[in-house]
């Protein structure tokens, strides 16, 4: 069924309790254009009040990182994991918007696109449309549909340039910042802005030669710093309960201490 | 007097002066540059008589529908003149999936021979004789399951491997790099190139287990430059990756061909060549210090450049590939394919392959340019192209090992962004009309009369998912899996798959099998994203 | 931000297993340059994951490359399956080695346009900018 009031000059307050009721139901083109309303149209949010999410225990996960260092893969590789478990689960992928014509190459869905057919993901590339802060004017309102539509683990990918990143820590409860080994200055000048928000890091492409330096290095500065090899899978698991460790309110152990660090 | 625009630049993008003198040779040396034909560095060409010796070979690519369709074509193209052959396989068998696998749909025979076991490789060279006819083949993912079919098949005939001649593609860097059609990950690729090579030269000496090809990277966009730099740092890559696995380097390096392309920039393309051939020999000599001088001679096969081709007004693509055929000559190419006017819009028809094969049978025969060896050799102009173009591949020498190699290079994106980026400069120089293109952004015709073209039909298809069917029913099952689960066990244990790989198309596994139960050994390869 | 200014949202991806991807990349670059909101799918797609990514991102249309000469059938899984999911308000627009008499029978199915290898980049931005946003 196609959803009524998908139209996007859709105003009419009747379309959008049915467009609300629908992405209730879970339904995926309605959750499409929902997302696409209020990228597009500021009365879209009038739609958000309506679509009166109960609190459901959704965990918002933050994925942030420098280009190259494999966010993408980390995120894909939670999505399998998370789907094991029977999760499901909604990635927003945010890419940069061009500041002189507007349009945006987005790219991120390259390596999830083994999930496309998989009824139980959700994947949303969003371009920045000069929004600055690492994320999308729209991500979190996007995230909160996703929510009233019933996925239960929402992944969160920034622009990942390493500065002005700091909607995503409004937005997402938990932020996993991905950096890869040999980036030298980079890892450098990201202490100060990226590992600000982050709550774990991610030394992706764990098998290379300097990973082990970049671990002891982050080490001094952060205490929740694992090792992942996401082109393999490896340490995934191991993120995953950390990050679920890190959401029990009552954890023990150095994970939970690492805010700001 | 005022020149028609302010500055003239090569294909590659080197300016180009109004003349060039012997100012522009200061410190060159003929000996040190160029040697004798036949001599190191071979900048003049690997052979001292070169094509008053023997013309080169005329091979044209050739494949689409069925094995019996292709053996046709094959036999037509003998008929007329041509003297090796060269096997383009469909999508499917280039990817390493049976033609009766979801992922096939529609694409069976379509761009080459549909060829999923050694049944069909059979029908494929029937009544071809190995021992007259070089073949090439041109796959590179499952090249070593498609070579152990063509081993099987001779030893079927009772021909003895050492008298098979002929060429594999072979070359997974450039897969990776430009083509995309790759199976597994860079590591376990390369160690199964080097089972092929290894295997090669003890037991089919004559073989050439790889040609190294910048072709592809010519046409996903690259410079003249780029290709020839990318080229030949994958082929040392390869050379380190057998010497690594024990081969002493006089083994297999004297086996080892390339593969170019033959462009528009007549002069600058003779040039690659003869700047290939230098920079080879140096750098093998350098790394490697062979004592066999075959070791460090490069030979190689070129092919006209099929994204010249314009679907509009087709029949100009004749010229442009006569053009382009002439520069392979003129840099001392061992064997050639010209392309035929039809390519941009399906396979070549008969007459079209012909027309092509015949445009170098008229270089060949009518131009009288193949009476002296290198016959540039010595001109400012194209002395002065030869040395920029080995500078300026040097210059990717250096990025590349500095990187770490080409496998490190590739991970992180390198030389698929140099391409793509030359790629774009090309688009924006024709749409600014700083290139023209006949037919295409000057001299544009309205209304164009279409020429006869090949259909390949669905029941292509039908036929062979029938015939696999029939094939999978037939065989002895047990005999089947226990060949696979044989060349699994070699596969992780790091013995030479290729003994295991002939086993297991003799007992009718099959390409896709194949490749999967490999696959469960090796991974799949995840490319980095460039855009 | 109001509606008038949206800009497209356009996916772009190669189906079949062909990895010839210069002219789909130049094409995405060119996309992006005018002011298109690109998704790109990358290689080796099937036209069950385009049609639930076109979904999913709520794209304006569908622009595939095809080089491998499987056009017929893998235009035609991608029309059929929109019909399927009602999102015929999704344009289907093409690339590739295709023959002129495929061109017509595929355009007369409902694909969109169908360009040709050596296809001025300008006129496929021209088209796409001339497409409406879809619902």
């Amino acid at each position: 069924m196609s959803p009524v009031g998908s139209h996007p000059f859709l105003c009419d307050i009747h379309d959008m309790m049915i467009l609300a009721e629908q992405v209730r139901t879970g339904n995926i083109r309605a959750v499409s254009r929902l997302i696409s309303l209020l990228e597009n149209h500021p009365g879209g949010r009038e739609a958000l009040r309506l679509l009166n999410s109960t609190s459901r225990e959704t965990r918002i996960i933050g994925v942030t990182g420098y280009p190259g260092a494999g966010k993408s893969t980390v995120v894909n590789r939670l999505v399998s994991c998370y789907r094991r478990k029977g999760l499901k689960v909604g990635v927003l992928a945010v890419d940069i918007s061009s500041s002189i014509t507007g349009g945006a190459l987005l790219g991120d869905r390259i390596r999830m696109q083994e999930h496309a057919l998989d009824h139980g993901v959700y994947i949303r590339s969003m371009a920045t449309r000069g929004h600055h802060g690492g994320l999308a004017q729209a991500t979190g309102d996007a995230a909160f549909v996703l929510e009233a539509a019933g996925y239960e683990v929402i992944l969160i990918e920034t622009i990942g340039v390493g500065q002005n990143e700091g909607d995503i820590d409004d937005v997402a409860r938990i932020v996993v910042a991905v950096v890869a080994p040999g980036l030298g200055d980079e890892v450098q000048a990201m202490k100060a802005g990226l590992l600000e928000v982050a709550h774990i890091v991610v030394v992706n492409k764990g098998d290379l030669p300097d990973a082990d330096n970049t671990l002891r290095d982050l080490r001094e500065w952060c205490p929740n710093v694992l090792r992942t090899v996401a082109t393999t899978g490896e340490g995934i698991p191991e993120l995953a309960a950390a990050i679920t460790a890190y959401q029990q309110p009552h954890a023990v152990g150095p994970v939970g201490e690492a805010r700001n660090c | 007097m005022q020149e028609r625009k302010p500055r003239f630049t090569s294909l590659s993008g080197f300016d180009t002066n109004r003349v060039y003198t012997h100012n522009d040779l200061k410190d060159w040396s003929p000996d040190e540059e160029l040697g004798a034909p036949g001599q190191f560095p071979y900048t003049r060409g690997v052979y001292p008589t070169m094509y008053r010796g023997r013309l080169w070979t005329m091979r044209q690519f050739a494949g689409f529908g069925s094995a019996e369709d292709t053996n046709r074509r094959f036999k037509y193209l003998l008929q007329h003149g041509q003297n090796g052959l060269s096997v383009a396989f469909d999508m499917p068998t280039l990817m390493g999936v049976d033609a009766d696998a979801p992922l096939a749909h529609g694409e069976i025979g379509h761009c080459g021979v549909s060829i999923s076991s050694l049944d069909d490789m059979e029908r494929l060279f029937d009544g071809i004789p190995f021992e007259q006819v070089t073949t090439s083949m041109t796959i590179n993912g499952p090249a070593a399951v498609i070579f152990a079919m063509y081993l099987a098949v001779a030893e079927k005939r009772g021909i003895r491997p050492e008298r098979l001649d002929g060429t594999l593609q072979n070359d997974i860097l450039k897969e990776y790099i430009a083509q995309k059609e790759w199976l597994y990950p860079p590591e376990p690729s390369l160690r199964l190139i080097a089972d092929t090579i290894a295997y090669c030269s003890e037991h089919v000496p004559k073989w050439h287990p790889i040609s190294v090809s910048g072709y592809h990277i010519r046409e996903a966009g690259s410079t003249a430059v780029q290709e020839l730099a990318f080229t030949l740092y994958d082929g040392l890559t390869y050379v380190e990756a057998a010497v690594k696995a024990g081969l002493s380097v006089d083994r297999f390096a004297p086996q080892l061909s390339f593969f170019f392309n033959a462009h528009n920039d007549l002069f600058e393309e003779i040039a690659k060549f003869r700047a290939a051939r230098r920079l080879w020999a140096r750098e093998m000599t350098r790394r490697y210090r062979p004592v066999d001088p075959r070791s460090v001679q490069l030979r190689c096969h070129a092919q006209t450049a099929g994204c010249t081709l314009t679907a509009q007004q087709p029949m100009n693509n004749v010229v442009r590939t006569t053009i382009q055929a002439l520069a392979a000559v003129l840099g001392g190419a061992q064997s050639l394919h010209t392309n035929s006017m039809d390519e941009t819009l399906a396979l070549p028809t008969e007459d079209a392959v012909k027309l092509a094969l015949r445009t170098q049978q008229i270089i060949a025969q009518e131009s009288e340019v193949t009476n002296s060896v290198d016959p540039l050799g010595g001109s400012y102009y194209v002395e002065t192209l030869t040395n920029r173009l080995e500078e300026a591949a040097l210059d990717y020498f250096h990025r590349l090992d500095d990187m770490g190699g080409m496998v490190r290079a590739i991970e992180q994106g390198f030389p698929q962004r140099e391409i793509l980026n030359s790629s774009q400069r090309y688009l924006r120089e024709s749409e600014r009309k700083e290139r023209i293109i006949v037919g295409v952004n000057e001299y544009v015709e309205p209304v164009e009369r279409p020429i006869p073209i090949l259909k390949i039909g669905l029941e292509v298809e039908h036929e062979q998912v029938a015939r696999l069917s029939d094939l999978r029913k037939c065989r002895d099952s047990f005999k089947m899996a226990g060949a696979v689960e044989a060349l699994q066990e070699a596969a992780s244990c790091g013995e030479n798959v290729m003994p295991y790989l002939i086993d297991a198309v003799k007992a009718k596994a099959t390409l896709g099998e194949i490749c999967m139960a490999l696959k469960e050994v090796f991974g799949t390869y995840r490319e980095p994203v460039v855009l | 931000m109001t509606v008038a200014s949206a800009p497209l949202r356009i996916l772009i991806g190669k189906v079949g297993l062909d990895g010839h991807d210069r002219g789909v990349k130049l094409i995405a670059r060119a996309l992006r340059d005018a002011g298109v909101e690109v998704i790109y799918t990358g290689l080796h797609q099937t036209p069950e994951q385009v049609v639930n990514a076109a979904i999913q991102e709520d794209v304006d249309a569908i622009g595939l490359s095809i080089l491998s000469g499987a056009h017929n059938t893998l235009f035609r899984r991608v029309l059929e399956l929109l019909k399927e999911q009602d999102a015929e308000d999704i344009a289907l627009f093409g690339g590739g080695i295709i023959p002129d008499e495929d061109v017509a029978t595929l355009t007369a199915d409902g694909v969109k346009a169908l360009f040709k290898p050596g296809a001025p980049i300008q006129e496929i931005v021209t088209f796409v900018k001339g497409l409406k946003p879809h619902g």
